[in-house]
């Protein structure tokens, strides 16, 4: 199907790192089922590094193919360098996506966060917040 | 396997429909309106068709307009009864809340033009009974369009008694027959039917190519101007191998109707026997008033888009009402107007049938279907929520 990059069709029918981490040390789900997209991120960290990540989502073929290509973007990354994973260097890594689906890498790196702000607070890690922007920017759908 | 089961998007071509419109590209490519024997014998191919067509449709052959499809005849029945009655100072339409866009979007822009337009309610079997048009009828009424049959879910509606109850009150009846003709027996005349579209390429005609039946005596105003073609309602040189085509296809669908219909029903009714044993879904659309070819489903915890691409790799050929495969952030407001919330109508699958489908095919679609829901439940937070409790189940 010619909508998709090769490579998101690849993430997207193999996704990579699906499923779920019992004792995660981070959590963040964004997005909403009213919309159609909804994506969970676990961390597992140790001394600042991500030492495993899974992923759960319910939306379109972009939206599972960028989560799957987050999630190997951050795998074996400082806690720093997550943070800096942008929205637009998943989709560049996905040879990027259909205009109307950008949204699902901004998906993807807002739930990236949202799992990193949930380990920060759970851990009482002091953060600055500008580094996690409401996601009021995202599409809404009412 | 391939399997196309997208019939309600477009059909394949049948290879009558095919052979019969070669003819008038490679020889006989005259202009209808041309006085020389080449435009001559195009005319007559013209005519013919509209004799054949008007004859399937238990109508006389000067009420049939050719148009470019079933959205053209949609908007002129529209707009032409909307400007008969706004002359006499009537400006309500009764239609209802699933049309399909071509009639929707021609009502709005009336709405603007400070027409009220009454939108009936189909939760209710996912249908409307002809009391709910009864109902809605006003002295100021001018128009009631309501779909013969619906695109999306396949819910075919009570169209003889709605024909009966507007004769009876002089208010003008148009349908838009775009998904049945061809597939369930229409006529006209007997269901007191005043305007119907048509689209040639919904039973294995070609695309581009439509009519609209108007009751003679009714004021049809035309929305191309130009030459005097169609008795000058439709300007623009007639689509000469596309309307014989057409014809030759609608021909060859009513005089297979009975045995296609069983055949197609047949094939419908095992995968909506096989698809409801998936757990937490449901199917859409009116359970016995039926087209033969339309499946219709919502699956909880997963989203159309992903469901169709999967389909597609395993071959099969489908469509969904979900916001992502619209392009629009809304899911389809068919599902929507018959009462599904969003969350369920993002993980909507139609799969649409024609004769030409197998009972391999089946069997395919039956296997393919229940895995790639199941693949993707099993990475759906919304799914796993649903299995803890912590969300509820809405189907």
């Amino acid at each position: 199907m010619a909508l998709y990059s090769e490579k998101v069709m690849d993430h997207f029918t193999h996704p990579r790192n699906v499923g779920t981490i019992e004792d995660a040390s981070g959590v963040g789900e964004v997005g909403n089922a009213k919309c159609g997209d909804i994506m969970k991120i676990y961390l597992k960290i140790e001394n600042d590094i991500i030492e495993d990540v899974k992923f759960e989502t319910f939306g379109c073929g972009s939206a599972i193919a960028s989560s799957s290509m987050a999630t190997e973007m951050i795998k074996g990354k400082s806690i720093h360098e997550a943070m800096r994973l942008t929205n637009k260097a998943v989709a560049e890594a996905l040879d990027g996506l259909p205009a109307h689906k950008m949204h699902c890498s901004v998906l993807a790196e807002e739930a990236i966060k949202s799992a990193l702000l949930d380990y920060f607070q759970k851990n009482n890690i002091p953060y600055d917040e500008n580094d996690f922007p409401n996601s009021e920017h995202a599409p809404q759908c009412e | 396997m391939q399997v196309y089961a997208d019939n309600a998007a477009t059909t394949k071509m049948s290879k009558t429909a095919i052979n019969a419109m070669l003819p008038y590209m490679e020889s006989i490519y005259g202009n209808p309106s041309s006085l020389h024997s080449v435009g001559q014998q195009a005319k007559e191919a013209l005519e013919a068709a509209r004799e054949k067509m008007a004859a399937i449709l238990g109508c006389e052959p000067r009420e049939i307009y050719f148009t470019s499809g079933g959205s053209e005849a949609d908007n002129q029945a529209i707009l032409s009864a909307a400007r008969t009655g706004a002359r006499k100072g009537k400006k309500h339409i009764i239609t209802t809340a699933f049309e399909h866009h071509a009639v929707l979007h021609t009502l709005k822009k009336l709405e603007r033009e400070g027409f009220e337009v009454t939108y009936l309610d189909v939760r209710t079997n996912h249908n409307i009974t002809a009391q709910q048009v009864q109902d809605a009828l006003r002295p100021d009424t001018c128009l009631v369009t309501v779909m013969y049959a619906n695109n999306e879910i396949g819910s075919i509606l009570p169209i003889a008694e709605i024909g009966a109850i507007c004769r009876a009150s002089g208010v003008p009846f148009h349908t838009d027959a775009v998904q049945a003709v061809g597939h369930v027996p229409i006529n006209v005349h007997e269901q007191q039917i005043d305007m119907l579209s048509l689209s040639a390429h919904k039973f294995h005609g070609p695309k581009g190519v439509g009519a609209l039946y108007c009751r003679r005596g009714l004021l049809l105003s035309s929305l191309i101007e130009g030459g005097a073609q169609e008795r000058g309602k439709r300007a623009g040189t007639e689509n000469v191998p596309g309307i014989v085509s057409m014809a030759a296809a609608l021909q060859e669908s009513a005089d297979h109707m009975e045995e296609n219909a069983k055949k197609v029903s047949a094939m419908r009714d095992r995968l909506i026997a096989g698809l409801s044993q998936i757990p937490h879904s449901a199917l859409n659309g009116d359970p016995v008033h039926r087209l033969p070819g339309n499946v219709s489903f919502c699956f909880e915890g997963i989203e159309g888009e992903s469901l169709l691409l999967l389909l597609d790799a395993k071959g099969v050929c489908a469509s969904s009402g979900s916001a992502c495969t619209s392009g629009s952030l809304d899911p389809s407001h068919v599902l929507l107007a018959i009462g599904r919330v969003h969350d369920v109508a993002h993980g909507s699958l139609r799969l649409s049938l024609s004769e030409y489908n197998t009972e391999e095919e089946i069997d395919h679609i039956l296997c393919a279907v229940p895995e790639v829901v199941r693949y993707l439940r099993n990475m759906s937070p919304v799914w796993r929520d649903l299995q803890t409790g912590k969300r509820e189940y809405i189907l």
